[in-house]
């Protein structure tokens, strides 16, 4: 269909002559979803609506104590410092940015008085600039009032090289001025299509500019409120022990209604996600745990009987198998995986073609994954908007060695392919972790009966992740054929995620392998979309443009995706959380209550 | 005496640099970086990144950073956590009470049941008592505790329900039921550490008793007419204690060090978790403070072991 015709109607919802339910259906005609028409809509320049709250209880308290697990415990409880999610996690708990993401991936305000759009006068035409209207009356947990100050105060904070926040990717390239006090604006250098970045989701948390204000810069890390945070949030700060507890009570100012419903709330950190499954699920000791990554079949024998259950939440993560365009084994001026070499064998496309054929995505799924991973041909998984129609996959050992003796790779007398004296060897490396190990495990097996020879390599996670130039086992170094995890998307928008690829990003000596673009791979059509894709504010199309990206990415097989994961979490029974696969766990705290009657 | 103690002290200063020089230069050439997180952030520009490196002074050369730290560890200034941006010395401060509890409950204990077992089997080899006692310490010891713990776990919260399974700092009820709840949410992991403490210390306890006994002033004190309670407390005891006492010496660090193992699985938040966290993130200042307050104990503890000889056994000589 059809981009006239869906133009016109959405033209038609804007001005009122169609009504959101009407256009709705008729895309339903077509074969769409609900949510996906409600996302085209939204995509097409009319206003986003608020995702229907779920909250029941109709008091403020009474919930009792939430106690929350979470394995690895918050280290720190200021956003702008926050290194992972855990302590983005944690901050969250008391800090509040101006609107947060919901199940769906639609926009929910928080501390924002309505979403900024087109109609509102919010947006501008040009992609140029946002304006953002603050609900009035909000307080911080001293009394004091929240007002535009404090947002402007954040972005000078968290810009500030000297600060050394984690923050100043979100802020540096815009400029955010004071309208009135209850307004902000914010400005962009360039067109910016997705302008909901900076103060939105755990990430976008605000700190009152009057407990920080005397901290800014060289001496941030000073500030008595580091870990003692005063926000304007659901629940009142109490205690902080790093990496243990944190514990906090209800806040009776709290400026939704009704809320929150928990009288107190406790995060315990530590341990592993065996045992927090366990506390949860089996004795019911903690009513949620946080990122329970464990075996499918373990968690159904922990519910059996159980006083929990796990709930999933869909995001855009994908597990993906990257392949090396560079020669891993050839040292060129002191570098290896350097640009001036091709990969011996990864460089012929039907080489790559048979890796994919023989990555049994929906063996992966059956054995490991189970209910958290679901079975997908693309490497950009969501939201759904943006999830390519135009890619599949399959699974044939036949087929794929059929590529092999097309393309002139004969098996020698061990049984491995060879041609022109090279032979078909790889190394396959990924981060020391259960679920991967095994699926490196399957792969390698298909492999094998293809006629192609696998090594099997895995590292520690703290060495494989981390940015350590002297270390040569880190997944941007790459000093492997084939190597697997994956990089979680952050937002509900692939702007950031598929960035990353553009030749400019080619992770080398020269950048000390700081760059992203770790397959070191390059293709100009790749970056002509996702150039156009970053200025185009017709939304309709710069979906299409990250949809084209997908495409040329899975056509030029960079990444073998080998599962799209759901985010697994443990709950209580009775506990009704809100968790979305686009924000952090605790990024919609506020709408979580528990049920009277199991 | 007094000068002895400090000839002592003072050569525990070159061996304490040696050891702080050592473990900074392995914790210096270790894999990984603080900052591990930042890179798979993509909030995070790479030269933010590397900013923060230069921040926090890790792409300075390892002798300079060894001097910086050396200088302000002299003025008591323990750096701070890279991970949370916390004080070091809050940061262990903090955790330091639930570990001498947890832990020292479980030194305790581990005595309470040795000495007694221990001399008790020694005046009787052979018998019934010591070859059960004996069976026992075998068992125990073999066992390690991460499997004794999980044991512990599925019996008793898993199976009874008896017993919590996560360790929490701070318990919210106050007298007698803090009380309760303290001791209750502890036995757990006192059980599991004291009984394998134990039971290598009442091997321990039992030959040394056994190699005491048998000389003759023991003889020579029953030979005077001693009742056979007086002959053990008063004669052998003193003198098989003096191994023993070094036995428990040198233990006394890991009371404060915490056991690393036991309080991951019960989610103690001693020092031993927050060693363990501290490396696999690698927050240098962390490990470093903590393990060398560990060095300083075990230098502290065998001074005070080397003084206790002297006082068990006055041949022994401060010289």
């Amino acid at each position: 269909m059809l981009d006239t015709e869906l133009r016109t109607m959405i033209d038609e919802v804007k001005d009122g002559r169609m009504d959101r339910r009407g256009f709705i259906q008729r895309m339903l005609a077509f074969g769409l979803t609900a949510p996906m028409a409600t996302q085209i809509l939204a995509i097409g320049g009319v206003a986003m609506a608020e995702g229907p709250s779920v909250y029941k209880p109709t008091k403020r308290g009474g919930g009792g104590a939430l106690k929350l697990l979470w394995w690895q415990g918050p280290t720190l409880l200021n956003p702008h410092f926050a290194t992972g999610t855990k302590d983005q996690d944690g901050s969250r708990l008391f800090y509040e940015p101006l609107a947060c993401w919901d199940p769906d991936g639609n926009m929910k305000l928080v501390l924002a008085a309505e979403i900024p759009s087109l109609q509102n006068g919010g947006l501008s035409a040009d992609g140029m600039s946002v304006i953002w209207k603050l609900k009035p009356g909000v307080k911080w947990h001293d009394g004091k009032p929240f007002t535009a100050d404090d947002v402007v105060f954040n972005w000078e904070y968290a810009r500030d090289p000297t600060t050394a926040t984690v923050t100043i990717g979100i802020h540096r390239d815009i400029t955010v001025e004071k309208v009135d006090d209850l307004t902000v604006r914010i400005k962009f250098k360039k067109p910016t299509p997705f302008w909901a970045d900076a103060f939105v989701g755990a990430p976008g948390s605000i700190i009152p500019k009057h407990l920080f204000g005397d901290y800014k810069g060289a001496k941030s890390r000073e500030a008595p409120n580091n870990l003692s945070p005063v926000g304007t949030g659901p629940y009142k700060f109490v205690e902080f022990k790093p990496g243990d507890v944190i514990r906090g009570e209800l806040n009776p100012d709290y400026h939704m209604p009704n809320r929150p419903h928990f009288d107190t709330i406790e995060m315990k950190g530590g341990g592993d996600a065996v045992s927090a499954a366990r506390a949860v699920i089996q004795t019911g000791e903690y009513d949620f745990g946080w990122n329970i990554q464990v075996e499918d079949d373990v968690l159904l024998r922990l519910e059996k009987g159980g006083k929990g259950k796990t709930v999933y939440a869909v995001g855009g993560d994908t597990e993906f198998i990257a392949l090396n365009f560079t020669d891993p084994n050839t040292e060129v001026d002191g570098e290896r995986s350097s640009m001036k070499t091709k990969h011996p064998l990864l460089s012929d496309p039907a080489v790559r073609k048979a890796l994919s054929m023989l990555v049994d995505r929906e063996a992966v799924k059956k054995v490991i994954y189970g209910r958290a991973g679901r079975v997908t041909p693309n490497f950009l998984n969501g939201p759904e908007k943006f999830v390519s129609k135009n890619t599949s996959w399959e699974f044939s050992i036949e087929k794929a060695a059929k590529l092999l003796d097309d393309a002139g790779w004969k098996p020698g007398a061990d049984g491995i392919r060879e041609k022109d004296g090279k032979k078909l060897k790889l190394l396959y490396q990924t981060a020391i972790n259960g679920p991967r190990q095994k699926t490196q495990a399957i792969v390698k097996q298909a492999c094998q009966k293809a006629g192609i020879d696998v090594e099997l390599k895995s590292v520690v996670a703290s060495v494989f992740f981390s940015s350590d130039v002297a270390n040569p086992d880190t997944y941007a170094k790459f000093y492997a054929d084939l190597e697997m995890f994956q990089i979680p998307m952050s937002q509900p928008d692939p702007a950031q995620h598929m960035r990353r690829y553009h030749s400019r990003n080619v992770a080398t000596k020269e950048n000390k392998w700081q760059g992203v673009n770790f397959p070191r791979w390059v293709n100009k059509d790749y970056d002509a979309a996702i150039d156009g894709a970053e200025a185009e504010t017709d939304l309709v199309k710069r979906a299409a443009l990250y949809i084209k990206a997908n495409d040329i990415m899975m056509q030029d097989i960079v990444f073998i995706p080998v599962m799209h994961r759901l985010k697994v979490e443990a709950c209580a029974n009775t506990l009704r959380p809100v968790v979305s696969g686009w924000a952090n766990e605790t990024d919609n705290l506020f709408d979580w209550y528990r049920e009277a009657t199991g | 005496m007094s000068q002895y103690v400090l000839r002592r002290l003072l050569i525990a200063v070159p061996s304490l640099l040696g050891i702080s020089l050592v473990l900074y230069i392995v914790l210096a050439l270790a894999p990984g970086d603080p900052f591990s997180e930042l890179a798979t952030n993509p909030n995070v520009p790479p030269e933010v990144a590397a900013a923060l490196r230069a921040k926090f002074g890790l792409d300075d050369p390892i002798y300079l950073r060894y001097l910086h730290w050396l200088a302000a560890m002299v003025q008591g200034d323990w750096g701070f956590s890279f991970v949370s941006r916390m004080n070091v010395d809050t940061l262990i401060l903090q955790r330091l009470p639930t570990t001498l509890y947890v832990i020292g409950s479980a030194q305790i204990l581990a005595l309470l049941i040795a000495i007694p077992v221990g001399v008790f089997a020694a005046t009787r080899p052979y018998s019934i008592f010591d070859q059960i006692a004996n069976t026992f310490a075998f068992i125990g010891f073999s066992l390690p505790t991460f499997f004794t713990g999980l044991l512990f776990i599925l019996v008793f919260s898993i199976t009874l329900d008896w017993l919590p399974f996560v360790y929490s700092s701070d318990i919210k009820a106050t007298g007698i039921r803090w009380l309760f709840e303290q001791v209750r949410q502890a036995i757990m992991p006192v059980m599991v550490l004291g009984l394998f403490q134990a039971a290598s210390m009442t091997r321990f306890v039992r030959s040394a008793m056994l190699d005491v006994i048998r000389l003759d002033y023991v003889t020579t004190a029953r030979a005077k007419g001693l009742g056979q309670p007086r002959v053990i407390v008063k004669h052998a005891m003193r003198n098989a204690m003096i191994p023993v006492v070094t036995l428990v010496a040198l233990q006394m660090p890991a009371v404060f060090g915490g056991a690393i193992v036991t309080e991951q699985i019960f989610r103690i938040p001693g020092i031993g978790s927050l060693l363990i966290s501290s490396i696999l993130s690698n927050d240098t200042p962390v490990v470093m403070a903590v393990t060398f307050v560990f060095a300083c104990l075990v230098v502290l503890f065998n001074l005070i072991a080397d003084i206790l000889y002297g006082w068990l056994d006055p041949r022994i000589s401060f010289r």
